[in-house]
């Protein structure tokens, strides 16, 4: 069976003192092959444990992940990751940061090369091929966090809030990428982010956590992704459904941010 | 002190004329103003002019007070009497009879073999004496000595140059000051001026000619640069031992708990010991030879080594390793590729602190006891009162800390690129 199955995971933290948080509860999930998924939801409602469990960086104190019909015993070439920012290798240029993953797998040098070059040009950074990557602006450095992610071609591609330290505008762009990318490799993506337009707009299937202890607070399925692809991402924004679905989000969130500040009155 | 208030004279005059004439026609920005905002470290930069103007004030105002040949001489301090002095003494017999006699003092440099010069004995009881006395010295002169009414007869001198002066008194004069001891003695002291002696602080010139010198013949039957060269050959190899052992270990402890644990106590213990603390066990173990000296820089540089290697690991984003981990590399590539790389700015900065240490400790180890080397050459030096060789031996041990300081800057920027920048 192919895709992506996460079958009743929990997660408890043990903390100094005797004391433990359950960061994750009973989430259960099954994704096909090829879907957008977008996670959502306050801090501390567990996305990125979620995602750290689905890299193989933790293992779950309860459930499992299966993936391709094998269950997931730690990190592979098969899920690959994209971070915020900073997790560039400095000391390689666009080049090297590119092929690491081939690289690391014995990979020839000329099939290597093809393989850079043609991401390069789908990343839009051909030119800055031996760029350090200091040298590169912030969406830059994400661009080739994206191609050195699927020089490996992975079959699952795991964003931890990639676009997060982005400016708005090169944030929108690297939107469309994202979309791009999805539809024209044809990658299972599962996107973290804080920022609800972005969940909307890159979400196949968008996915609310709540937090205390980290569960799945409702799903939708949306429209805007499919859209969006090769679209201009303001017009999807014009949608007669995207407005009314973003403030539910929204209001819902804020809810759950209001309960964890027990702010709430009773009754209210 | 009054060196001192020149040099504080030179800096403000130097600072307003800069600021005045040469900064003139410069363009006026905010810079100024940002400086109040303290801490803003962008906005306080080195400024050229006064690098230069300070290093050419230590210079001058060291020619000044030596009376360096390389100075116009009106730019000298006064210097120390040098020729022939004269002064008259009046002497008295216990009968209350007087006579006048001129004592001449030839006032020589102290490295001088020079004679009394001859004088004409001249009319009276009292004779004209002539005596020798070392520039920047004072010399006792027995006026009485030839006079045919000396001490021994109950006469004493009672006035210099028309003065009165008694037992533990003193008369000024244009070439000096003439004392009198408390037996009666008259003692010169020509005056000094304020110009430094030599033997406390050689002219400029002085210096480069002894270097010229000690470049030629060597010092102590090594060349200079057998003993600047074995200086810095035992630097290197103690860096490189330390190196060689601390880098590893740092790895080590970076990567297990359980180096971690058993080194930790060990290395925090060592690192506060200072190097020169340990150099009376090593010569005790393995003697002032080469040897030794090595094993103390290597110990220099090891825990430094050891310190730089273990934060370099340590200090590794996570999120880089998961992204090596999940690219699919194995636990040694990511050593390989991941962390060595990533633990290069940490170590180049603690190669440059363990060189800078490493030279500071191979002075102070020749200092104690060496046959060759930098710190040697100074000491045996400043035991014969070879100042010039002494200060000579200092602006070579700063030049050459300075270059490797230099060297090593120019490294970290080849190897490292990404430093600071990240």
């Amino acid at each position: 069976m192919s895709g992506l199955a996460i079958e009743n995971l929990s997660m408890r933290f043990d903390l100094p003192g005797g004391t433990s948080v359950q960061a994750l509860q009973d989430v259960s999930l099954h994704l096909k092959e090829g879907e957008l998924l977008s996670v959502l939801g306050p801090s501390g409602c567990g996305k990125t444990t979620l995602l750290n469990i689905l890299a193989g960086f933790l293992a779950p104190t309860e459930g499992q992940v299966v993936m391709n019909g094998h269950r997931v015993t730690g990190p592979d070439a098969e899920r690959g990751m994209v971070f915020q920012q900073g997790a560039l290798f400095e000391w390689m240029n666009v080049r090297d940061n590119v092929s690491f993953g081939p690289r690391m797998k014995g990979m020839g040098r000329a099939e290597m090369a093809g393989i850079v070059d043609h991401l390069l040009e789908v990343v839009g950074l051909r030119d800055f091929k031996d760029k350090a990557v200091y040298e590169l602006s912030g969406g830059m450095q994400q661009r080739v966090a994206l191609a050195r992610c699927l020089a490996n071609d992975p079959d699952v591609i795991l964003m931890d809030e990639p676009l997060g330290a982005l400016d708005a505008l090169t944030r929108e762009k690297m939107q469309s990428l994202v979309l791009k990318l999805w539809k024209e490799t044809g990658k299972t993506i599962i996107l973290i982010t804080h920022s609800v337009e972005e969940a909307l707009l890159l979400g196949e299937r968008l996915l609310v956590m709540a937090p205390r202890p980290g569960r799945i607070h409702k799903e939708y399925r949306l429209p805007f992704a499919d859209m969006g692809v090769g679209a201009d991402l303001r017009e999807v924004k014009k949608h007669p459904d995207y407005a009314p679905t973003r403030e539910e989000i929204l209001n819902m969130i804020w809810n759950m941010e209001e309960e964890i500040m027990g702010r709430v009155e009773a009754g209210a | 002190m009054i060196p001192l208030l020149i040099y504080a004279a030179i800096f403000v005059a130097s600072f307003l004329i800069v600021s005045r004439v040469v900064r003139r026609a410069a363009r006026r920005d905010f810079t100024a103003l940002k400086t109040v905002t303290f801490g803003d470290e962008s906005a306080v930069v080195s400024d050229r002019w006064a690098s230069v103007i300070s290093i050419v004030t230590i210079f001058v105002l060291w020619g000044m007070f030596t009376g360096s040949a390389l100075l116009p001489g009106f730019l000298h301090a006064p210097g120390p009497f040098e020729g022939v002095a004269t002064f008259d003494y009046t002497a008295q017999t216990p009968d209350g009879e007087r006579d006048d006699a001129t004592v001449t003092v030839l006032v020589h440099p102290v490295d001088q073999k020079v004679e009394a010069p001859e004088v004409d004995p001249g009319d009276g009881w009292a004779r004209n004496d002539s005596a020798t006395v070392g520039m920047w010295r004072s010399g006792l002169i027995r006026v009485d000595r030839n006079d045919e009414l000396g001490r021994a007869e109950g006469a004493e001198v009672v006035a210099v140059n028309g003065e009165p002066i008694a037992p533990g008194g003193s008369v000024g004069t244009e070439f000096g000051r003439v004392g009198m001891s408390p037996k009666g003695t008259l003692n010169f002291e020509p005056d000094k001026g304020w110009q430094m002696e030599p033997i406390w602080l050689p002219s400029p010139e002085a210096v480069v000619v002894r270097m010229g010198e000690i470049a030629g013949e060597g010092f102590r039957g090594s060349t200079l640069w057998e003993h600047l060269g074995y200086s810095l050959f035992r630097v290197v190899v103690g860096f490189f031992f330390g190196a060689l052992l601390g880098i590893p270990l740092g790895y080590a402890m970076g990567l297990s708990n359980w180096f971690r644990g058993w080194f930790d106590p060990i290395v925090e213990f060592m690192r506060p010991v200072p190097p020169l603390a340990l150099i009376p066990l090593v010569i005790i173990w393995a003697g002032i030879g080469e040897t030794g000296k090595i094993i103390l820089l290597f110990l220099a540089a090891l825990w430094i080594m050891a310190i730089a290697a273990r934060s370099g690991v340590s200090g590794v984003a996570i999120s880089k390793v998961h992204a090596a981990y999940s690219l699919g590399a194995s636990k040694w590539q990511i050593m390989r590729h991941v962390i060595m790389p990533n633990s290069l700015p940490e170590i180049f900065t603690g190669a440059r602190v363990a060189m800078g240490v490493c030279w500071g400790t191979v002075v102070a180890a020749e200092l104690v006891a060496a046959e060759k080397g930098a710190g040697m050459m100074i000491m045996v030096a400043s035991k014969f009162q070879n100042t010039d060789i002494v200060i000579m031996g200092i602006i070579l041990i700063g030049v050459i800390g300075f270059g490797i300081d230099m060297l090593m800057r120019w490294a970290e920027r080849v190897m490292v690129p990404w430093k600071g920048k990240v």
